[in-house]
């Protein structure tokens, strides 16, 4: 059967039950893939083809004694190198984790086993989820599959690029302030960030605590469904994972026919908007509008803040989150200490990354004494304030529409050295991780250099099924999800 | 010039609870290195912590018996620096909202002797919060070597405000706080195992001057009598620097317990900077009132109070209360026994003189605990009852406790075994007696002739001759009889 | 570092127990400048009576009970430390 690691999930696993397809198959079909394009993509920081196929066989074998675990039986699903696979690596793209190799199992990862999902690689990201690029990996540059020349977003770029060119099935990322959907935008994908605490956090190493959460990405908004049902649980190993119900996302898709009351937010088209991409969320809009949903202008009066508040929350958690990376316990220890403190400035110094050390010093300042009531107090009452919009908003909408990132991806190189400057192209996606909100990057175009376009849309806590349900209509009339980058 | 001493104290206390503070993995002393740990002990990238509700309630308790204010809503903070043994290199506390806050422990200072009861006073207290340990380094010659079985043990940190004011208040401070929290059974307080550290804070002024001096912290103190020790020296310390018109550097001083003296730590000591900010993976602590008066339900009748009522219902001597009402199991035992033969006062006794020297001398490296001895109320509330029906002697009395304590059998069985029996059988005793004053004719005429005291000797013959079993009423009476003849 | 500048660079890289080279330290500072001035837009906004934001959603008492469960075996907890001796781990000499 060609082109299997193009299909979805939803198709394969129809293939698997039917024993039309092994997972043997679909497995081998998506290694030969990954090798004939990784070169080119540089999506893994790792892969072991050999365990890789042990799983699947396991799968065949469960799926002829009757036993499928469910939709995800058999299917290769990649993963971040960021979350925690008992015996794995464990490298956040760092430097100082280069040699570390994980004892124990993230909850994440303990449901996608459960699941009976293949885990397949370990995808490269930005050095602790701190980029939007991929290029502050201290092992390589991931490139677009839409173009080589230009980056995946990040951080989770391994992520989004693995799926856009057929080396996964599906793939997990996480999002602190967007390191899910604009990748997902940047590579034509689908990527869901779902509500703070949906997710367990045990094992996903940390980068801004009250930010960060895991999500999935795919090539169809049903996908995305099927991959949150298996990893989305309540988890008493993480006190800020919630007790929610939780709904048959996949059911739920089918609800096309609502006619939602869709917000667009002012704030979210100004000046900074690339043309193209204003255009093509547009004519989003304007879809929905055709198709019976009324379109409501709301104001997120915030919205500018949101940039200073999210950089000041995330470094001030990760200067204490990354902390523990001293060359003791594990992690690098440098050879040229004369005695323990020594040891950790210059651990620490080989270890880290630049972007890293950057946020660090942020990070650090901002606590220190004198500080903290001007920068990380005065934060977090502007954050109440941002999610008060939000709260406001949803008593008028049902979801909001806006565009995933203001540009489409840039080429690589052109901001590394600009650190405001890349903090600013994360303007649309950060205040949902301040108030806590799902949201979901849907592909929705490509520009005149045909890189695609992601259409975000919003959602009030814990209503990822509502957020779905819109996408999903969307995806279903237009062909984009039908496209795939030519590699 | 005259100069007194202002002294605060930290004193952190580790709960004996059955998980650590923020995971569910078990603390005991003497595991072998690094066999108590976790994924998240180790601080491993990922791990997350989760709060032990039996530490928090702990806590709770604790500040209820100090009358502490309990917090409604408490936080957890990071606390961040760097050491070796703290694998997060932050320590997960509390800073602004802890669990309770104000409060005061009553202390008895040293009376004029032994006997005689000392003042009591209230010592006020700033905080109490509650916060992870962390491991242990050992030093060697060349390099250290962590151990991180400790690491994450929850520990409470009682804060006393600038309130005592010598070495000896500060002993006696120390002397309640454990025995408070070893009533309540939240920790064994023992300060030669770090279950109970004491850091301490101590200036010196003129007197009438109401500032504070200049502060100088104390540390390795690691024993109560230590702590009395070395505040000691270091006041005197103090006041000679001052009168040598000499400034007190503030500084972090060290008590060497061998040579008797404080000594400067002179670490090139960073200012500290700790960066506290709310713990993002923790939520906050909600207490309702109804916890509270559950807890304050469960509490026992405290140290102090039970002594004062000792010796009010009692009836008992201080130094019997002094020593009966600082141990809990003690005390119970007490009143079991007292319930079940009400004479208070000889059961105290055995209680605070057999029982006591007896779990002494059997166990190895400090008492027998009570609750693994042989000996029970009833024991005690036996032997009690016999001497005073003068089925035996007290003396007899006090063998047959030897006895029993090695061996758990009823006083009744070694009573009887070894004829212990006091003997109240007029006619054998009348053939003694007889005896004994025919042999002894100087004290027999000497009572004779109006010398009343000349019987006790002839007494003490009899005694001897029956081996302590005769009934003393009964001797007296026979003789009294015989010489009157 | 300039007479203007507003972060002491060394004493927060101390802080952070962070060795930088004196690129780093002359590229951070100037960076961090202005993004540092660039949060001065908070200051912006009102925010009397507003509480701070610690969590997304707040939840109290998110606790366990009281009771021990299996850890590590010592081998666990060693695996990726980078010297050990005698079940331990070894670091260079703590210097208080």
């Amino acid at each position: 059967m060609s082109d299997l690691f193009y299909k979805t999930a939803g198709e394969l696993s129809g293939l698997l039950v039917k024993r039309e397809i092994s997972s043997w198959d679909l497995t081998q079909a998506v290694i030969e893939r990954t090798k004939a394009v990784e070169t080119k993509v540089n999506a893994f920081l790792s892969y072991n083809e050999a365990a890789a196929l042990k799983q699947a066989k396991n799968s065949d074998e469960r799926i002829a004694r009757g036993e499928s675990r469910g939709p995800l039986e058999g299917i290769p699903v990649g993963l971040k190198d960021i979350i925690a696979v008992n015996g794995e690596q464990l490298s956040c793209g760092s430097k100082i984790l280069e040699k570390f190799n994980s004892p124990y199992d993230a909850t994440s990862a303990i449901n996608l086993k459960n699941a009976g999902a293949v885990l397949w690689g370990r995808l490269n990201m930005d050095e602790f989820a701190m980029g939007s690029s991929t290029e502050n990996s201290a092992y390589q540059v991931t490139s677009n599959p839409w173009d080589i020349e230009r980056i995946p977003g990040g951080s989770s770029g391994g992520s989004a690029a693995s799926v856009a060119a057929g080396e996964a099935i599906l793939s997990i990322g996480s999002d602190t302030g967007g390191s899910i959907r604009q990748p997902a935008s940047f590579c034509g994908v689908v990527g869901l960030k779902p509500t703070y605490g949906l997710i367990s956090r045990y094992g996903l190493v940390a980068y801004a605590s009250s930010l960060d959460q895991i999500g999935p990405f795919a090539r169809s908004v049903e996908d995305v469904a099927i991959l949150l049902q298996a990893i989305a649980s309540h988890d008493r190993l993480d006190s800020t994972s919630i007790k929610v119900d939780i709904p048959d996302y996949r059911t739920v898709l089918k609800q096309e026919d609502r006619r939602w009351k869709l917000g667009v937010p002012t704030e979210y088209f100004s000046d900074g908007l690339d043309k193209e991409v204003g255009v093509a969320i547009e004519n989003a809009i304007k879809f929905f509008e055709n198709n019976g949903c009324e379109i409501v202008n709301v104001s997120l009066p915030h919205t500018e803040l949101a940039v200073p508040v999210y950089y000041i929350i995330a470094t001030a958690e990760a200067s204490s989150n990354l902390a523990r990376y001293d060359g003791i316990r594990y992690s690098h220890r440098s050879d040229r200490a004369i005695d323990s403190i020594d040891l950790y400035f210059k651990s620490r110094a080989e270890g880290f990354g630049e972007e890293v050390k950057r946020r660090i010093i942020l990070g650090t300042y901002v606590l220190s004494s004198g500080y903290y009531d001007a920068y990380y107090l005065r934060a977090q009452k502007v954050r109440t304030l941002i999610r008060q919009d939000f709260i406001k908003s949803f008593e008028k909408v049902d979801a909001l529409l806006t565009p995933t990132s203001p540009t489409v991806a840039f080429k690589i190189g052109e901001r590394s050295e600009d650190p405001l400057s890349m903090y600013l192209s994360d303007i649309y996606t950060i205040s949902l991780n301040l108030a806590g909100l799902p949201g979901i990057s849907v592909p929705c175009g490509f520009n005149s250099d045909k890189m695609p376009i992601g259409l975000q849309v919003i959602g009030k806590p814990y209503c990822e099924a509502e957020i779905l349900a819109i996408a999903h209509k969307f995806e279903r009339s237009h062909d984009f999800y039908k496209e795939h980058p030519k590699l | 010039m005259k100069y007194e001493a202002v002294i605060g104290l930290e004193v952190h206390v580790q709960l004996n609870t059955k998980s650590k503070m923020f995971t569910r993995v078990a603390y005991n002393y003497a595991a072998p290195p690094n066999s108590l740990t976790n994924p998240v002990i180790m601080g491993l990238p990922g791990t997350l912590p989760v709060m032990n509700k039996g530490a928090i309630e702990k806590t709770i308790t604790v500040g209820l018996i100090f009358n502490c204010e309990i917090a409604k809503i408490s936080k957890w903070d990071r606390k961040n620096y760097f050491y070796p043994d703290m694998p997060k290199n932050y320590q997960i506390s509390q800073y602004d909202q802890p669990l309770c806050m104000g409060g005061e422990v009553e202390i008895e200072l040293p009376g004029p002797s032994r006997n005689i009861m000392g003042k009591h006073r209230k010592v006020q207290l700033t905080r109490i919060h509650l916060e992870e340990d962390t491991g242990k380094s050992t030093h060697h010659t060349l390099d250290s070597t962590l151990d991180f079985n400790r690491s994450g043990t929850p520990l409470i940190e009682i804060v006393s405000e600038p309130d005592l004011y010598s070495g000896e208040e500060a002993f006696a401070y120390l002397t309640a706080l454990r025995t408070n929290l070893m009533y309540i059974d939240i920790s064994d307080c023992d300060m030669e195992k770090g279950q109970m550290r004491c850091d301490v804070n101590i200036s010196v002024r003129e007197v009438g001057v109401t500032e504070l001096g200049v502060k100088v912290e104390l540390k390795n103190l690691n024993t109560i009598s230590g702590v009395r020790n070395g505040i000691e020296f270091e006041i005197e310390r103090q006041i000679k620097v001052l009168e040598n018109n000499e400034k007190i550097v503030q500084e972090t001083r060290l008590w060497n317990a061998e040579r008797g003296i404080t000594v400067s730590m002179r670490s090139k000591e960073q200012a500290h900077d700790y960066r506290y900010f709310p713990d993002p993976d923790l939520m906050p602590v909600k207490i309702k009132k109804e916890t509270i008066k559950r807890l304050s339900n469960q509490l026992p009748e405290m140290p102090f109070d039970k002594q004062r009522r000792f010796l009010e219902d009692y009836d008992l001597p201080y130094t019997i209360t002094s020593v009966i009402c600082p141990d809990k199991s003690l005390s119970d035992f007490f009143e079991a026994t007292v319930s079940l033969y009400n004479k208070p006062q000889p059961i105290a006794n055995l209680i605070a003189n057999d029982l006591l020297r007896e779990l002494s001398s059997a166990g190895t490296g400090g008492p027998l605990p009570l609750s693994e001895c042989k000996i029970d109320p009833q024991h005690i509330a036996s032997l009690a009852r016999m001497v005073d029906e003068g089925v035996i002697s007290k003396q007899v009395a006090q063998d047959i406790f030897i006895e029993i304590f090695s061996t758990g059998d009823v006083p009744e069985k070694v009573i009887e075994e070894k004829g212990l029996k006091q003997s109240s059988n007029t006619t054998e005793l009348e053939v003694v007696c007889r005896d004994i004053i025919d042999n002894n004719p100087k004290p027999a005429e000497e009572f004779k002739a109006g010398k009343k005291n000349a019987i006790n000797a002839l007494k003490g013959q009899v005694m001897k001759a029956t081996k302590g079993k005769a009934n003393p009423k009964i001797i007296d009476e026979i003789l009294r009889k015989l010489m009157v003849e | 570092m300039t007479n203007t500048s507003s972060i002491d660079i060394e004493y927060v890289a101390n802080l952070a127990r962070l060795d930088l080279t004196e690129n780093e330290k002359k590229k951070f500072s100037a960076q961090l400048e202005e993004v540092l001035k660039y949060f001065e837009r908070i200051n912006e906004v009102d925010v009397t009576d507003v509480e701070p934001m610690a969590h997304a959603f707040p939840v109290f008492n998110v606790w366990d009970e009281d009771r021990a469960e299996e850890g590590f075996t010592v081998e666990e907890a060693l695996k990726n430390a980078p010297a050990k001796r005698d079940d331990q781990i070894v670091v260079p000499k703590v210097v208080e």
